[in-house]
């Protein structure tokens, strides 16, 4: 295995944009120009109103992600990116599971495996029912198996939403984005930042 | 003639924005809009073709002929070249206008050249009525989407109240930070709105975007060491310094240094080709000092330049022992392809004073006389041969030799991709800033003839010498149309091999001479000329090369010289294709 392969590691990638037609197109392409699948992206309100953030998954090496970050902050309406492996991040994902409900109701070894997983009945249908669980990839993929030969008919998961451990949120940094006078704040690139270290005479 | 009543704008001047507290709104239509926001924006020539989505605005500018100049292009592509070479020759933004679907696809070559070189332009195109967007109507395409990868910024209008922010957005952001292009796409429906606009405002500020970094003095301070402590510096320096405009800064930084420079093809001229510290022509068909000594300097100095691959060869052979500062304004250049030991995040007419503060005055002199040395060899193995040859035959170094003899180095070449271009840019006498234009980073074939007609509208005092190669010169010949309805006084000088030379070149070297389509015919150019009106030679021999050239100088309009050069000449020194600049050949 090349040192690239070894390496390579999901890592988080979040933009606070504009909420703009046409960003979404425009990010995605710095992906697919350079051959990086996206394997996963949620786009959704910030915590900021009109701030939209991107949350983006990819499986690459640092140095690969930090060049596509910097390729999206770099868009006019993109106010910022940061990029975290999984362990500067609280993700989750959510899951749907479409059961039919006779088999539930014969059977209860299947309730017991769906409250030890946690999950929560969202619809229950005379055919059948809905269940939804929330969690990290292996947890929803392991109800997916376990349900797999109980007639499981319909799957859906959805896209990882995470938070930045040690994030102060958004609101200083746009009340400083506004000023029209930049400071070094906002000028701030986490690369440079830390350069202290790289660079010794 | 008819003459517009009220054409200017309300003036923003601070004394009526304090006497008037609620400014005057006027009703116009949206394509009358876009015209008042071009004239705010000082713009004073728009090139452009027009088409059915695009009417209204044509229909508005019937009224604006006496203010804006509108030149009337054979191809949207022509168009886009045009603003370019005047956005290059005079440091201010193209402005295009094209019609929607083929006249907004004609544009994407211009787009993605003028990304690529950090050219500042808007484009504005027509597009279907709001209501038939997404229904495959008559000439409708999706030129946003088209053109996302190729602009800086791109946005659709629908509504005749979004133009004048959207045009001053678009402005700003064209000519800000890294310049680049800008598309702007108004629905047809738009243009012919009308609505109630305020007086026109500039936009100076955009939340989500930050082009002037703050520069931070520590590393400033950081590459003065590392330059104070080196033995063997050396600056390369890119268009940056011109899109600066920061070339009287940088001059100073490299006097008082005394550090050795050498250009990518888009920095020449930011210091004068004769200048004692200017040490020639970066990459695979440069100067072979510079590329040797880059792999044996201690300190790389970049300025304003991205570390292509046609300057660097090799990455993994490429300067590694040196430390690498890097100064440029878009920090998605720093480490993308050289990593840098200090950065210098800014603006660099800000930086470089700063640095040029620091740093010691040196001189260098056995440094210095290592450039003199492999200046000699390359003069005794090429450039001698090139520029004063003995055999019968032209070749294309001493025609640019003797139009530098004849210009003294004051004109503005314009050159298109191959071979020629790499001559004249090797080759030709630069006094000035702004005097070299061609198509670097796309090596865009057909940009000279239609860039050279844009840069004498930029700059309409200075002589304008196109260089183009017979492949380039048939790609958008139907330009010579535009130099004849318009009078625009080009030169065009035709260095004729009867080759795809570049190609042919390669083909020879690497692939065993097998010239697979690289033998191109040529019409009588001459004569296709004289069809358009414009003057023109032909001359195949050295006797006749110099009067022809004074005659084409002299002729006071436009003037085709057809130079025949000789047929199989290769371009040397050469950094072959996998090989580090160290590996450079000279023959």
């Amino acid at each position: 295995m090349t040192q690239q392969s070894i390496d390579r590691r999901e890592y988080n990638i979040t933009a606070y944009t504009e909420n703009q037609v046409g960003l979404l197109n425009r990010i995605a392409i710095i992906f697919s120009r350079r051959k990086i699948n996206i394997e996963s992206l949620n786009t959704s309100p910030s915590e900021v109103e009109g701030i939209h953030r991107f949350n983006i998954v990819v499986v690459e090496t640092e140095e690969v992600v930090r060049k596509i970050a910097r390729q999206i902050e770099k868009q006019v309406e993109v106010l910022k990116v940061y990029f975290n492996p999984n362990e500067d991040v609280i993700w989750q994902e959510m899951a749907l599971y479409k059961v039919p409900t006779d088999i539930i109701a014969e059977r209860a070894l299947v309730e017991r495996l769906l409250r030890e997983h946690g999950a929560r009945a969202v619809v229950i249908r005379k055919d059948y029912t809905v269940f939804e669980t929330t969690g990290h990839r292996e947890e929803t993929d392991k109800l997916l198996a376990v349900l797999q030969p109980y007639g499981l008919i319909e799957f859906v998961r959805s896209a990882r939403i995470a938070i930045i451990k040690d994030s102060q949120g958004f609101h200083h940094k746009l009340r400083e984005f506004e000023r029209t006078e930049p400071s070094p704040e906002v000028s701030e690139n986490d690369y440079l930042n830390s350069r202290d270290k790289v660079f010794t005479m | 003639m008819y003459s517009n009543p009220s054409p200017q704008p309300a003036p923003t001047l601070p004394e009526t924005a304090v006497a008037t507290a609620e400014p005057a709104t006027r009703t116009l239509s949206g394509a009358e809009a876009t015209l008042h926001a071009l004239l705010a924006e000082g713009v004073d020539t728009v090139f452009g073709y027009p088409g059915g989505a695009i009417i209204p605005i044509y229909d508005a500018l019937y009224d604006f002929r006496d203010q804006l100049n509108h030149v009337l292009v054979r191809h949207e592509q022509g168009g886009i070249h045009a603003a370019q070479g005047y956005a290059r020759s005079s440091g201010r933004v193209g402005v295009v206008f094209a019609t929607s679907g083929p006249g907004a696809t004609n544009l994407v070559t211009g787009l993605a050249d003028a990304l690529i070189d950090s050219t500042p332009l808007v484009c504005i195109t027509g597009q279907v009525f709001a209501h038939l967007l997404g229904t495959d109507a008559f000439q409708e395409t999706d030129i946003i989407n088209i053109t996302t990868p190729i602009t800086k910024w791109n946005h659709q209008v629908t509504d005749a109240s979004e133009i004048p922010e959207a045009l001053a957005k678009a402005f700003y952001i064209a000519r800000s930070g890294r310049p680049g292009p800008v598309l702007i796409d108004i629905t047809k429906n738009a243009q012919l709105q009308k609505a109630d606009f305020a007086p026109y405002q500039p936009c100076t500020h955009i939340r989500s975007y930050r082009p002037r970094p703050v520069v931070r003095p520590e590393y400033v301070a950081q590459a003065a060491v590392l330059i104070n402590q080196a033995q063997r510096p050396l600056v390369l320096w890119g268009q940056g310094v011109l899109l600066g405009q920061a070339e009287q800064e940088f001059r100073q930084f490299i006097e008082k240094s005394g550090i050795p420079a050498a250009w990518t093809i888009l920095g020449a001229g930011a210091l004068p080709t004769g200048h004692p510290l200017n040490v020639g022509m970066l990459g695979m068909h440069g100067n072979y000092g510079p590329n040797v000594l880059t792999n044996e300097c201690d300190v790389l100095i970049a300025i304003g330049m991205r570390f292509d691959d046609r300057v660097t060869g090799r990455l993994d052979k490429y300067a590694k022992q040196a430390q690498v500062i890097h100064l440029d304004i878009d920090p998605t250049e720093i480490d993308k392809n050289v990593k840098a030991t200090v950065p210098v995040w800014g603006d660099c007419q800000e930086t470089l004073p700063l640095l040029t503060e620091l740093v010691e005055a040196r001189t260098y002199p056995e440094w210095r006389q290592r450039f003199l040395d492999h200046d000699a060899e390359e003069i005794a193995a090429v450039i001698q041969d090139e520029l004063f040859p003995t055999s019968d035959e032209l070749t294309m170094g001493e025609v640019i030799q003797q139009l530098n003899e004849l210009t003294q180095g004051e004109a503005i070449i314009v050159t298109d991709v191959g071979q020629h271009q790499m001559v004249a840019c090797r080759y030709a006498r630069l006094n000035h800033t702004r005097s070299n234009i061609t198509s670097g980073g796309l090596g865009t074939m057909g940009f000279a003839l239609p860039a050279a007609i844009g840069a004498k509208y930029g700059a309409p005092a200075r002589t304008v010498v196109a260089v183009i190669g017979d492949g380039g010169m048939q790609m958008t010949i139907q330009e010579l149309g535009t130099i004849m309805q318009t009078g625009v006084n080009v030169k065009i000088l035709l260095l004729n091999n009867q080759f795809l030379g570049m190609v042919r070149q390669w083909q020879e070297l690497f692939h065993d001479r097998r010239y697979s389509f690289v033998d191109i015919a040529s019409p009588d150019y001459v004569t296709v000329a004289r069809g358009y009106r414009i003057t023109g030679r032909r001359v195949d021999n050295r006797p006749a090369l110099q009067p022809a050239l004074r005659e084409m100088l002299e002729h006071p309009g436009s003037f085709l010289l057809e130079v025949m050069v000789t047929k199989e000449n290769n371009i040397f020194p050469m950094v072959p294709q996998g090989c580090g600049v160290g590996e450079i050949r000279l023959k």
